[in-house]
């Protein structure tokens, strides 16, 4: 069971070690799966969607689904890149994002991933336009509900990294959001030093680390000159393999 | 080969876009080898002169006036482009839809603007309604909840080289094929 298999992703094929994930392999071989809310370093969850694969003829979410010698996936066809294309205009019309007025622009992964979709032109969706509150009560950190995506990767980094629980699913269905740990975010032990507070933790601009914003100017912005998933797709030449937090660590194993 | 027609407006927007229209620089000079304007804020046309190819929207619908200009270009033209997060999806006026904990938040807004905010020197501390102002709606509306459109060019404002690319490509009639770098969302 220790061997190395084989996977076909859309007819390359590439290696994977026993217990990985077809995203995990697919990482590893310099192959991107979009995703959203998985990010490395992290548990995967496979709640957004936006990773699904054909794994055998299943639509699957590929950062938790395990890969099996032999499986044949599909990634970049044009059924999964519509299935993509709709998970993320729904998660725009959804909450509220205002892209000319959010700090987070350009170094965004939603909007990232909109470009990388090339969505550019009007949907089937209504804008849902919720009312949603914005928590600035903390010294350090604001919380802009309405840009929320519900990726999770603030509850994961926040419980397994820092050992801290700030941040946890609150409701059910359409009125699912992310609540904090206490009154208001001043009211929990969060600190801005938290990974869960950094910035590649929130892909959307949710988090607001206060007196920092608009750091890079129009043109030099993480994803204003290079897709995302480029650093991936040019992992190979580098050979750095994925971090995990190691299961027998229980879940504190990345820093 | 006839020129094609184009007609322009603002609606709820902040005529950057129209601005970005001159970014294209000299191609606008090209365009114009193809395309004249009719009814557009670039001539002062303020009605149709007849039936157009193609109507360029900024902005999204805020009050009445600009429903009736929005219903008046999809009959007047064949082709509607909406142009700038405005007309795609509210823009900034949409903030005024989602503003706090307010069950009335179309009043809230006014009140903020003209009456209650420290700022604001009002004696009549009323908001104003002369009957020449156009109606508010109770919310921003995007042109999609409108009208048909057809096309759409999203930016904050659409750099000029991306409307150049659009709208030369929809004047010859070839398809719109752009590269990563020019659709942005901001």
């Amino acid at each position: 069971m220790n061997k190395t298999m084989r996977i076909t992703v859309d007819g390359r094929k590439i290696r994977a070690s026993p217990g990985q994930t077809i995203m995990d392999a697919c990482d590893d071989a310099g192959v991107y799966v979009p995703r959203l809310c998985d990010v490395e370093g992290l548990v995967p969850q496979g709640s957004c969607r936006v990773c699904t694969v054909k794994a055998d003829g299943h639509t699957v979410a590929a950062c938790t689904e395990p890969a099996e010698p032999g499986m044949k996936v599909e990634n970049d066809t044009l059924e999964i890149k519509n299935y993509r294309r709709d998970l993320v205009r729904m998660l725009f019309h959804e909450g509220n994002h205002l892209c000319p007025i959010c700090e987070a622009s350009g170094r965004c992964e939603l909007q990232a991933m909109a470009y990388r979709l090339r969505i550019s032109q009007a949907t089937k969706y209504p804008y849902l336009q919720p009312v949603r509150p914005v928590d600035a009560s903390h010294p350090d950190i604001a919380l802009d509900n309405n840009r929320c995506i519900l990726c999770g990767r603030c509850i994961r980094a926040s419980r397994d990294v820092d050992g801290k629980h700030v941040f946890e699913y609150v409701g059910r269905g359409i009125h699912k959001r992310i609540g904090v740990n206490a009154e208001n975010l001043a009211a929990t032990n969060a600190s801005i030093d938290d990974y869960a507070m950094s910035l590649e933790v929130c892909p959307v601009g949710c988090i607001i680390r206060k007196r920092e914003g608009f750091f890079a100017p129009i043109g030099a912005r993480q994803f204003d000159r290079e897709p995302i998933g480029m650093d991936v797709e040019t992992r190979q030449e580098h050979h750095v393999p994925k971090r995990r937090p190691d299961p027998a660590f229980g879940n504190d194993g990345t820093k | 080969m006839r020129k094609k027609r184009v007609a322009t407006v603002s609606l709820a927007g902040c005529f950057g876009c129209h601005m970005s229209l001159l970014d294209m620089d000299e191609r606008i000079l090209e365009l114009l080898q193809d395309v004249e304007f009719d009814r557009s804020p670039l001539n002062d046309l303020k009605k149709f002169t007849r039936r157009c190819d193609l109507g360029i929207i900024e902005g999204g619908c805020c009050n009445e006036d600009n429903v009736h200009t929005l219903r008046d270009f999809r009959n007047n033209c064949d082709v509607l482009v909406a142009v700038g997060q405005c007309a795609i999806m509210g823009g900034l006026p949409v903030m005024r839809n989602a503003i706090m904990h307010s069950d009335d938040p179309l009043r809230e807004c006014l009140e903020e603007a003209y009456c209650s905010s420290p700022r604001v020197y009002n004696p009549s501390n009323q908001i104003p309604n002369d009957p020449a102002l156009p109606l508010l709606l109770d919310k921003v509306y995007t042109c999609v909840d409108v009208v048909k459109i057809d096309y759409q060019i999203p930016g904050c404002p659409p750099s000029g080289d991306v409307l150049w690319a659009t709208l030369s490509a929809l004047v010859r009639n070839e398809p719109i094929d752009l590269p990563y770098d020019m659709v942005k969302y901001d």
